[in-house]
């Protein structure tokens, strides 16, 4: 078994190879330096100079001002608003994103390309057409708007149209996570457990599900970073109602334009909190992801 | 349990992959599917196992239709070419996987399965690596866990799709040699897949040879070797003695050490 485990060993990863301590392949002094100047300067003024700014603008006045403009009634359901379309469209987008993923990696059927494209769609509109769509079918003059009203059903300007701009704008995130990855893993798994007497269901819980978890927790965060900070088709449907049909963006947005810049700074920092600790758990779960993987990856010698 | 398929035909697109294949496999026998790639081996054996439909024809599983059964409820076991075990599951779990989705009814207890599983990783040689994962072991340990697992479900029937083909040659001569003596002690009718003469000669009982979705020659290694029905066997089982002098001389080498392992492979029995 020598020979096969010395021929089934990982090559050395290049990774591992440091390019700088070696003489056959460091770059002169200025070079290297330039560069670092260069791509920290560029990474200084566009990432963290902003997000710097939030927080400094935020608490300009005091804690007593930052928190007022928190505890404000408007700022409270603007905050709760945001955080029930995303609880709202995160599951829906899970549920959806896993069906379409497993439809297309595992399975040939006509319109296969056509049903990739049409994910990719909300990827590819402007959000304002995004939620322009909603206004045209459910607004006064819209398709089922009319039906709507008799039925004293609010959607637009009210709160289903703003979880269902939500939905559609994060549709992609789940769905585009995952496909690669399980056409990448293949059928033959699925095959196997189906073959061992595994009904679908249990080959999908069993054997599916667990293979794409990394990548299924990855999705699920960008697309709850995106339904938290989606401005642009949620303002088309909102309808701006204080207190009501407010989001957070939304919120910061009004604000701004009624010269409160302290107040609007400090919901802004809210957003960018909720932004940073979704960062965090997506560096958290990467590093569990690359521990899971040097566990198993491990060879024997 | 004996398995006879009858017409098999099926096409992918305008490529017909299985072309009109009628065969008997007898009970406990052990029996190699050669051929070159592309002569439709694996999708012959994959529509043994019901993982491929046929456009048309039957397969008889112990003399019954088995058409229209699911795979599940075939009873066969598969062998992968790239193994496909859960990767992330243990070694352990992978092969009480065919136990632990029976239905509740029959489904074992925990302490079954454990002692199934560990009976089924003494036979296989690998008890060891219950804790493992399939990324830390090597191909040949792979392939045996794959082996174990198929067998934990009990099949009628085992199927293995070139069971030795991502080995490296050293592994793969030990591994079928260790195939051929796992056959003569469990006695479960097995179809295996390969592309390799030698593999097919050495190991099976009988060997039948594909071309171009149909069936050249069916016999034993003994019979294909000394009597090759066609042209196409002769040749691709290296035995004409046509080409520039040095390749006939070769060859004729080559056929010596073939009747030879033919020979040995009588003696042993």
């Amino acid at each position: 078994m020598a020979a096969a485990a010395a021929l089934h060993a990982p090559a050395s990863p290049l990774g591992h190879f440091d390019y700088q301590a070696s003489p056959a392949t460091r770059e002169a002094d200025w070079i290297r330096r330039t560069l670092l100047v260069v791509s920290l300067g560029f990474f200084a003024f566009f990432l963290l100079l902003p997000l710097v700014a939030v927080f400094v603008e935020a608490l300009r006045k005091g804690w007593g001002t930052y928190l007022t403009a928190l505890t404000d009634p408007d700022a409270v359901a603007a905050i709760r608003l945001t955080l029930l379309a995303a609880a709202i469209s995160v599951p829906l987008n899970l549920v959806f994103g896993i069906s379409a993923a497993w439809a297309i990696a595992k399975f040939e059927f006509r319109g296969k390309q056509f049903l990739i494209t049409l994910i990719d769609l909300p990827f590819s509109v402007s959000p304002v057409i995004a939620g322009l769509v909603w206004v045209l079918i459910f607004g006064a003059q819209g398709w089922i708007g009319p039906w709507a009203a008799e039925h004293d059903l609010k959607i637009v300007f009210a709160v289903p149209g703003i979880v269902l701009a939500t939905v559609f704008v994060t549709f992609p995130f789940v769905a585009r996570e995952l496909i690669p990855l399980m056409e990448a893993q293949g059928r033959e798994e699925e095959e196997a457990a189906i073959v061992l007497g595994a009904t679908g269901w249990q080959a999908f819980w069993r054997v599916t599900l667990p293979n794409v978890k990394w990548g299924l927790l990855y999705g699920v965060i960008l697309c709850n970073a995106r339904a938290m900070g989606e401005f642009g088709a949620v303002s088309v449907v909102s309808g701006h109602i204080r207190g009501l049909t407010n989001t957070l963006p939304l919120h910061v947005e009004i604000l701004y334009n009624e010269y409160n810049f302290a107040a609007a700074f400090a919901v802004a920092s809210v957003l960018a909190l909720l932004a940073l600790v979704t960062l965090a758990i997506k560096t958290f779960i990467e590093y569990q992801h690359a521990r899971a993987m040097a566990a198993t990856s491990e060879e024997i010698q | 349990m004996s398995i006879e398929v009858k017409n098999i035909r099926k096409s992918f697109g305008s490529f017909v992959a299985v072309n009109d294949v009628s065969l008997e496999f007898p009970g406990g026998e052990l029996v190699a599917l050669l051929g070159p790639s592309g002569c439709g081996k694996t999708t012959l054996l994959r529509i043994i196992a019901g993982l491929e439909g046929a456009d048309s024809g039957q397969v008889l599983l112990e003399g019954e239709d088995a058409s229209d059964t699911h795979v599940r409820e075939r009873q066969v076991g598969f062998v992968f070419q790239h193994y496909a075990l859960f990767r992330h599951m243990s070694v352990f779990e992978n092969v009480a996987f065919g136990l632990r989705v029976k239905p509740r009814s029959q489904r074992p207890g925990e302490a079954q399965i454990r002692k199934k599983v560990h009976e089924l990783l003494s036979l296989v040689q690998l008890d060891w690596l219950a804790d493992r994962y399939p990324a830390q072991l090597s191909g040949g340990q792979r392939q045996r866990i794959a082996l174990a697992r198929a067998l934990a479900v009990e099949p009628r029937v085992l199927l293995l799709d070139e069971p030795f083909g991502a080995l490296d040659a050293k592994v793969r001569k030990e591994l079928r040699q260790w195939l051929r003596r796992l056959h003569d002690e469990l006695h479960i009718t097995s179809i295996f897949v390969t592309h390799d003469q030698e593999e097919a000669l050495e190991v099976a009982d009988r060997v039948v040879l594909m071309n171009q979705g149909r069936i050249e020659q069916t016999g034993t290694p003994r019979e294909v070797v000394e009597q090759p029905g066609t042209p196409f066997v002769a040749d691709f089982l290296n035995l004409d003695d046509h080409g520039p002098a040095w390749l006939v001389e070769a060859k004729i080498r080559h056929r010596g050490y073939v009747l030879h392992a033919v020979n040995e492979l009588d003696k042993a029995a």
